[in-house]
C-alpha cells in the first residue's frame, strides 16, 4: 500500500488537495443551497484527509492516519446532525436557500 | 502617693457607673448622695495629695499601665501630681462637691435626676484626668471627655431643639479647637519624640527663644485653648451653653472646664515663655476677648447670659495674664473666679428656681427681701467680681493689672476698661434683679420663696470662699507673703516679668486707686440710674443703633451662620448633587453606557446572512495567512 | 502539617450543607452556632499565637501542592496581622448573623448560607500565603454579596448591584494581571507564593505597573476617591446584612492587600506614587465627610462617613510610618465593628419606622433609652472620642500622616470636626426632640438586638481603653516590614 501511495509524487497530492479544498471553499461561498454547502464542507474535510494520508505515507508516520479516522467520525456525526437540521428547516420554511435563513441576528 | 492617687479619678468614675447603670432603680436621694460622696471622697484624697505636694514642693509621675506603644510613641496611663495639678484638683473636687450638693436641691423635681448625677460625676472624672494626666494624650482624653460631658449636660433637656443645637454647637466648636490641640501634640511628638510632660519640657529648654517650632506648637495648643476656654473667635458656644441646667453652668461653664485652656498653658508654660511671639498672640486674643465679651454683657437681659459673657470676659483677662507671663496670677484668678462665678451662677440658679424658670431680669426686681440668703451671697459675689477690696476678686484682678502694667501701660489701660465694664454690667445685673419693684406676674410673686438648704448652704460656703479667697495670695504691700505665688514658683519657668523689674509701692497704690475710683464712679452712676430712678432695661424692640448691635451680640452668630455654616451645608449639597452625581458618577456610568453603546453599533454586523458570515470568515483566514507569510 | 487554618476554613463551609439538611426553622441557629464555634476556635488559636507571641513569623502553616504544573499551592498561614483580620471577621460574623434574626429574611436558608460562604472567603483571603489562592478567595467573596443584594435588596437593586459587581470585578482583573506578571517573574521556581514575590528584584517601571494593577483593584474595593461611586448606592440599597458585610469586612480585604502586596512588593513605586494615593485618600476623607453632612437618608449618610474613614486608613498606611501602618491596621478593625454597629442602628431605625429618612425621625431617646445609650457609644467610636477604639486609630493615623506631610494632616484632621457635625446631627435628628407620629410607638431594643449592640459597645470601649493588646499583634510584622523597606532603600 505504501508503495502504491508513494508511486505518485507528493506534489500531485498537494495539488489535488488544494484544488479539492478550493472547490469546497468556493462552493461554500457561492452556492445558496444548504445541502450543497454541507457537501462542500465535506469536500474540504476530505481534501484535508487526503493530505494527511499522503503525508503519513511519505513520512512513514501513522499518527496522521489516526487523525483521519477522527475527522471521518466527526464528519459523519456532523452530517447526521446537519442533515437533520436541514430537514427541520425545510419543513418549516419550505426552502433550503440560506438567504432566507437570516432570523438569527441582533 | 501612688496607692491613693488613682482613687481620685476612680471615685467619680465609680459614681458615674453606679448612677448610670442603676438610674432606674436607685432612689433620687441616694443617687444624689452617691454622686456627692464620691466627689467628696476625691476632695479628701485631693487634700492629702496637696499636703504632700506642698511639703515636697515637687511633682511626681505615677505610671499605672501602658496605654499605647507604637514605634517610638509611648503613652502611659499615668498621673502627674505636682503643685498645679494638686491645686486644680482641689478646685474641681471642692467646688464640684458643693455643686453636687446644690444640684440635689435644684434638680430634685427633674425626672432625669439620676442621669444628671451620673453625667456630673463623669464630668468630674474627665476633668480630673485632664489635670492629672502625665502626658499630653492623657490631657487630651480628659479634654475631649469634658467636652462630651458638656455636650450631654447642655443638651440635658433633649426634647428642646434649641438646647440640642446649643449642645452640638459647643461640641463642634470645641472640636475645632481640639484639632489645633491634636496638631500641636503631633508637632510636639514630631520634634521631641515624646509626649510626656517631663521629657518634652526638658527638651524644650534647649531651644532658642522664638524658634519657629516652639511658636508653632504654642499657637496650635492655643487654638485648642481658644475652643475650650471660649476665646475669640471660638467663644460663641459658651453663651449658648447656658441652655444646660444652672449647676452645669456653674461647674462646667464657669469654674472648671472652661479654665482647662489656662491650665494647659500654665502646664506648658516653658513652651510659651520661650515663644514670646506666641505669648503676644495669647495676650492680644485674651485682651480682645475680654473687652469684646464685656461690651456684649452690657446689654444682655438674661441673667445667665450676662454671667456667661462675664465668664468669657474674665477668661480673656486670664489669657491676657498668661500672655504677659503672669502664670501664677492667672492661676490665682482662675481660683477666685471659680469661687465667685460659681457662687453667682448658683445664686442665679436660686433666683431662676424661685421665679419658676424665668431668666429675664426685666421681669424680676425687688427680690432682695424675698430671697435674703441668695441676695446677700449674690451681692458679695458681685462685689468680689467687681474687685472691691478686700474680697478675693480684688487681689487676683489687682495682680493681673499690675502685671499688665509692667508689660505695658497700654495693656493695663485696656484691661482697666474691661474691668470697669465688668463692674458696670454686674452692678446693673444686681440692681435690676434684686432692687426696685417686682415686675413679674402675680403667680410668680406668690410662689417666690428662698431655696432649700441643700442649695443655700453651698451658696454660703462659696460666699465665704469668694470673700476670703484673696487671703491665699496677699501681696507684699499689704503685708502678705504672696503664698500662692510662691507655691507655684516651683513649676513655672519665668522670663522674669513676674519677678523682674518691680514697680514701686507708690505706683502700685496709684494703679489700685485709679481702678477703685473708676469702680466707685460706676457705682454711683448706676445706683442713681437703677435704684434711685428705678430704670428698667429697654425692651428688645426699643433698642436702636449701636445698643441694638450690642444687644444682638454684634451679630457674630449670624455672621458665622451666614459665612460658615450655611456655605458648608450648601457646599455639601453641591458636592453631592454636582460633583458626585453629575460628574464622578456620570463618568463611571458613561463608561458602562459607552460599552453598551458600542455593542449596539457592532451588533449591526450580525446580519443573520450565512453567506456573509462565511465570506467574512474566509476573508479573515486569508488575511491571517497573508499577514503571517507576507507581512511579518 | 498544621490543620488549624483548614479547620478555620472548614467550619463555615461545612455548616452550609447542614443548613439545608436541617429544617428551615433551624437555619439561623445553625448559622449562629457555626459562627460562634469559629469565633471560639479562633480565640483559642489567638491565645496560642499570643503565648508564643512570635507574631512576626508565619504560624500554623498548611502547604499542599494544588496545581503542580502552574506552581499553585494550597498554602495558608497567619501572622499577627492576619490574626487581627481573622479576629475582626470571626467576631463580627456572629453579630451579623444575630442581627438578621428578626429581619424579614431571617427565616431563609439562603441568607445564612451566603453569609457563611462570605466568612469562609474572607478567612481564605486573610490566611492565603499563595497569591492565586488570595485572588480566588478575593473574588469568591463577591459572589455571596451579589446574591444577598439581588435577593433582598431595596429599590433599584438590579442596576446598582450590577454596577457594583462589574466595577469591583473589573478592578480585580487588573490585580490578576499583576499577579500573573509577578508569577512570570519568578522564573524557574514558577510559584505564586506571596513571600517569594517579596524577593523579586523588579525595575522601577515594572513596579509601577504592578503597583497600579493592584492599586486600581484595591482603590475600587476600599473605595478610594474617585473610585467610590458604587459604594453609597450599594450600601443604601443592600439589606443591612449585606451592608455590614461590605463595609465592615469586605473592604478590609483591599486594605489588607495593600499591606500584603503593594507595600512590600513595589517599594519603589510606593515611593513614587504613594503621595498620589495619599492625596486621593485625603480628598476622599474630606469629601466623604462633607457630603455626609447634608444627607438625609441615614444609610447613605453612614456610607459617606465610611468613605471618609477608610480614606484616612489608606492615607495613613501609605505614610510608611510605624504609627500610620499600625494605626491603619487597628483602625481597620475598629471601623469594622463601628460600621457593623452603625448599620445595625440604621437597620433598627429603618425596620421600626419604615423609613431611613432622618427628617421623619425624632424623640426616640425618651422612648428607647437602651437604644439611645448604645447608639451613642457607637457614635462616639465613629467620631473618635478618646477612650473609644476610633480615637486610637485616628490618632495614630493622623500622627503618621503628620510626619509625612503637615498640610495633609491638617486637611485630613478636618474629619474630626466634620465627623462630629454629621454624627451629632444624625443623633440629634433621630433621637432628640419631640416624638412625632412616625416615632411615637418606637419600642426599645429586644434581647437579640441587645446581644448585637452590647458586644459592639463593649469592643468599642475595650479596644479604646486597652489598645495595647491589639498593637502587640501588629507590632513585629510592621517593624519587620519597615526594616526591610529601609534596608532596600539603602541598597
Amino acid at each position: 500500500m505504501k508503495e502504491v501511495v508513494q508511486g505518485i509524487p507528493l506534489n500531485y497530492y498537494l495539488a489535488l488537495s488544494t484544488v479539492l479544498f478550493s472547490i469546497g471553499v468556493l462552493g461554500v461561498l457561492f452556492r445558496r443551497n444548504a445541502i450543497i454547502i454541507l457537501m462542500c464542507v465535506e469536500l474540504m474535510l476530505n481534501s484535508v484527509n487526503l493530505l494527511l494520508v499522503a503525508f503519513s505515507a511519505f513520512h512513514g508516520d501513522a499518527k496522521a492516519q489516526v487523525f483521519v479516522f477522527f475527522i471521518m467520525i466527526v464528519a459523519a456525526a456532523e452530517v447526521a446532525v446537519g442533515l437533520a437540521l436541514m430537514v427541520l428547516i425545510y419543513r418549516n420554511i419550505k426552502s433550503l436557500d440560506i438567504d432566507f435563513l437570516n432570523k438569527l441576528k441582533w | 502617693m501612688k496607692e491613693i492617687a488613682w482613687l481620685l479619678p476612680a471615685l467619680p468614675l465609680a459614681g458615674f457607673i453606679i448612677n448610670g447603670l442603676g438610674r432606674k432603680y436607685i432612689p433620687k436621694t441616694l443617687a444624689g448622695i452617691i454622686g456627692s460622696a464620691t466627689v467628696l471622697g476625691a476632695f479628701i484624697i485631693g487634700i492629702m495629695l496637696f499636703m504632700q505636694v506642698h511639703e515636697t514642693q515637687q511633682g511626681q509621675v505615677l505610671n499605672y499601665y501602658r496605654w499605647l506603644s507604637v514605634g517610638s510613641l509611648v503613652v502611659d496611663l499615668g498621673l502627674y501630681v505636682d503643685q498645679l495639678s494638686a491645686w486644680m484638683i482641689l478646685i474641681i473636687t471642692g467646688i464640684g462637691f458643693l455643686i453636687h450638693v446644690y444640684s440635689m436641691g435644684y434638680m430634685s423635681h427633674d425626672e432625669g435626676h439620676n442621669k444628671f448625677f451620673a453625667y456630673l460625676n463623669l464630668f468630674v472624672f474627665f476633668m480630673l484626668v485632664l489635670v492629672m494626666g502625665s502626658n499630653y494624650p492623657m490631657m487630651f482624653i480628659g479634654w475631649e471627655g469634658v467636652g462630651l460631658c458638656s455636650y450631654l449636660l447642655i443638651g440635658f433637656w433633649n426634647t428642646n431643639t434649641n438646647y440640642n443645637n446649643a449642645a452640638k454647637k459647643a461640641f463642634v466648636m470645641n472640636r475645632i479647637g481640639d484639632l489645633g490641640f491634636l496638631l500641636g501634640m503631633f508637632m510636639i511628638y514630631y520634634n521631641f519624640g515624646s509626649l510626656d510632660y517631663n521629657t518634652v519640657f526638658a527638651k524644650v529648654a534647649g531651644f532658642e527663644i522664638n524658634s519657629p517650632v516652639l511658636v508653632a506648637i504654642a499657637l496650635l495648643l492655643f487654638v485648642g485653648a481658644m475652643g475650650k476656654s471660649a476665646q475669640l473667635p471660638l467663644y460663641t458656644w459658651l453663651p449658648d451653653a447656658m441652655a444646660g441646667p444652672t449647676p452645669v453652668s456653674a461647674l462646667i461653664h464657669a469654674a472648671t472646664m472652661v479654665t482647662a485652656g489656662i491650665y494647659m498653658i500654665v502646664r506648658s508654660n516653658i513652651i510659651y515663655t520661650l515663644a514670646p511671639h506666641a505669648q503676644d498672640v495669647v495676650m492680644v486674643v485674651g485682651l480682645a476677648t475680654s473687652i469684646f465679651a464685656a461690651v456684649i454683657g452690657l446689654k444682655q437681659n438674661d441673667i445667665k447670659k450676662v454671667l456667661a459673657y462675664s465668664t468669657v470676659s474674665q477668661l480673656g483677662l486670664m489669657f491676657m495674664a498668661l500672655g504677659v507671663g503672669a502664670y501664677s496670677s492667672a492661676m490665682f484668678h482662675v481660683t477666685t473666679h471659680a469661687f465667685f462665678k460659681a457662687l453667682l451662677f448658683l445664686g442665679s440658679g436660686s433666683v431662676i428656681h424661685a421665679m419658676g424658670g424665668e431668666q429675664d431680669m426685666r421681669f424680676m426686681g425687688g427680690l432682695k427681701k424675698k430671697l435674703p440668703i441668695t441676695f446677700i451671697t449674690f451681692l458679695l459675689g458681685t462685689l468680689a467680681i467687681c474687685g472691691i477690696p478686700p474680697l478675693s476678686g480684688f487681689f487676683s484682678k489687682d495682680e493681673i493689672l499690675l502685671n499688665a502694667f509692667m508689660a505695658s501701660p497700654v495693656i493695663w489701660s485696656l484691661a482697666v476698661i474691661s474691668s470697669l465694664i465688668t463692674t458696670i454690667y454686674m452692678l446693673r445685673l444686681l440692681f435690676v434683679t434684686f432692687y426696685g419693684k417686682f415686675r413679674g406676674t402675680h403667680e410668680q410673686e406668690h410662689h417666690l420663696h428662698e431655696s432649700p438648704a441643700s442649695m443655700t448652704i453651698p451658696l454660703v460656703i462659696l460666699c465665704i470662699l469668694a470673700v476670703f479667697g484673696g487671703l491665699l495670695n496677699v501681696p507684699e504691700i499689704f503685708g502678705g507673703n504672696a503664698w500662692a505665688h510662691h507655691y507655684f514658683s516651683g513649676m513655672i519657668i519665668s522670663t522674669g516679668e513676674e519677678h523682674g523689674h518691680h514697680v514701686s509701692h507708690a505706683t502700685e497704690f496709684i494703679l489700685m486707686g485709679v481702678m477703685l475710683t473708676l469702680i466707685a464712679a460706676a457705682f454711683v452712676v448706676l445706683r442713681n440710674k437703677y435704684i434711685t430712678k428705678g430704670a428698667v432695661p429697654e425692651k428688645d424692640e426699643e433698642m436702636t443703633g449701636f445698643t441694638k448691635l450690642i444687644g444682638n451680640k454684634f451679630m457674630v452668630d449670624e455672621i458665622y451662620d451666614f459665612f460658615i455654616v450655611k456655605p458648608a451645608y450648601l457646599m455639601s449639597s453641591a458636592l453631592y448633587y454636582v460633583a458626585e452625581l453629575k460628574f464622578i458618577d456620570l463618568i463611571v456610568n458613561a463608561i458602562g453606557d459607552g460599552i453598551v453603546g458600542l455593542g449596539r453599533i457592532f451588533r449591526r454586523l450580525q446580519t443573520g446572512n450565512i453567506g456573509f458570515y462565511i465570506f467574512t470568515m474566509v476573508l479573515s483566514i486569508v488575511a491571517i495567512l497573508v499577514f503571517k507569510y507576507f507581512v511579518v | 502539617m498544621d490543620y488549624t487554618t483548614i479547620i478555620l476554613l472548614a467550619i463555615p463551609l461545612l455548616s452550609i450543607p447542614l443548613l439545608y439538611l436541617l429544617p428551615r426553622a433551624f437555619a439561623k441557629h445553625v448559622a449562629l452556632t457555626s459562627s460562634l464555634a469559629s469565633a471560639a476556635f479562633l480565640l483559642y488559636v489567638f491565645y496560642e499565637l499570643f503565648t508564643i507571641c512570635n507574631c512576626k513569623t508565619f504560624q500554623f502553616t498548611f502547604n499542599e501542592v494544588w496545581v503542580k504544573s502552574l506552581g499553585i499551592n494550597f498554602h495558608l498561614s497567619m501572622d499577627g496581622i492576619s490574626m487581627l483580620m481573622l479576629l475582626l471577621t470571626n467576631l463580627a460574623v456572629p453579630l451579623i448573623i444575630l442581627s438578621s434574626y428578626n429581619s424579614p429574611q431571617g427565616n431563609t436558608r439562603g441568607l445564612f448560607g451566603l453569609i457563611l460562604l462570605m466568612q469562609a472567603s474572607l478567612l481564605g483571603v486573610f490566611m492565603a500565603a499563595d497569591s492565586f489562592l488570595f485572588y480566588l478567595f478575593y473574588e469568591l467573596a463577591l459572589v455571596p454579596v451579589f446574591f444577598i443584594i439581588l435577593n433582598w435588596g431595596g429599590e433599584n437593586k438590579g442596576r446598582i448591584n450590577l454596577k457594583f459587581f462589574i466595577y469591583t470585578l473589573a478592578g480585580s482583573l487588573l490585580m490578576l494581571v499583576a499577579i500573573i506578571f509577578l508569577y512570570l517573574q519568578t522564573g524557574d521556581s514558577a510559584t505564586f507564593n506571596i513571600r517569594s514575590f517579596y524577593t523579586l528584584s523588579l525595575t522601577a517601571n515594572q513596579q509601577g505597573l504592578v503597583f497600579w494593577g493592584f492599586m486600581l483593584a484595591f482603590a475600587v474595593k476600599i473605595p478610594l476617591f474617585p473610585f467610590h461611586t458604587w459604594q453609597p448606592a450599594t450600601y443604601t440599597v443592600a439589606p443591612t446584612q449585606g451592608t455590614m458585610l461590605l463595609s465592615g469586612l469586605m473592604l478590609k480585604m483591599a486594605l489588607y492587600g495593600i499591606f500584603r502586596f503593594v507595600i512590600p512588593i513595589t517599594p519603589l513605586a510606593v515611593e513614587q506614587w504613594g503621595s498620589t494615593i495619599m492625596v486621593l485618600a485625603v480628598i476622599g476623607v474630606v469629601y466623604g465627610a462633607w457630603i455626609a453632612i447634608a444627607q438625609n437618608n441615614i444609610k447613605t449618610l453612614f456610607a459617606y462617613s465610611s468613605l471618609s474613614h477608610v480614606g484616612l486608613i489608606a492615607a495613613g498606611m501609605f505614610t510608611l510610618t510605624t504609627q500610620g501602618l499600625q494605626g491603619g491596621l487597628f483602625q481597620m478593625v475598629a471601623h469594622g465593628f463601628n460600621a457593623v454597629g452603625l448599620f445595625m442602628v440604621a437597620d433598627i431605625l429603618g425596620r421600626r419606622l419604615g423609613t431611613y429618612e432622618l427628617n421623619k425621625m425624632g424623640g426616640i431617646a425618651r422612648q428607647a433609652p437602651k437604644f439611645a445609650i448604645l447608639f451613642f457609644i457607637i457614635l462616639l467610636g465613629a467620631v473618635a472620642l478618646p477612650l473609644t477604639n476610633g480615637f486610637v486609630g485616628e490618632f495614630l493615623l493622623l500622627l503618621g500622616i503628620f510626619s509625612y506631610s503637615k498640610v495633609m494632616a491638617g486637611i485630613a484632621g478636618l474629619t474630626i470636626i466634620l465627623g462630629a457635625v454629621y454624627m451629632l446631627n444624625t443623633y440629634q435628628k433621630s433621637m432628640f426632640g419631640e416624638a412625632n407620629e412616625t416615632t411615637a410607638n418606637f419600642k426599645d431594643l429586644t434581647v437579640t438586638e441587645m446581644l448585637v449592640l452590647v458586644p459592639i459597645a463593649a469592643i468599642i470601649l475595650g479596644a479604646g481603653i486597652f489598645p495595647e493588646l491589639f498593637m502587640k499583634l501588629t507590632e513585629l510584622p510592621v517593624e519587620t516590614m519597615l526594616t526591610k523597606l529601609s534596608a532596600g532603600a539603602v541598597k
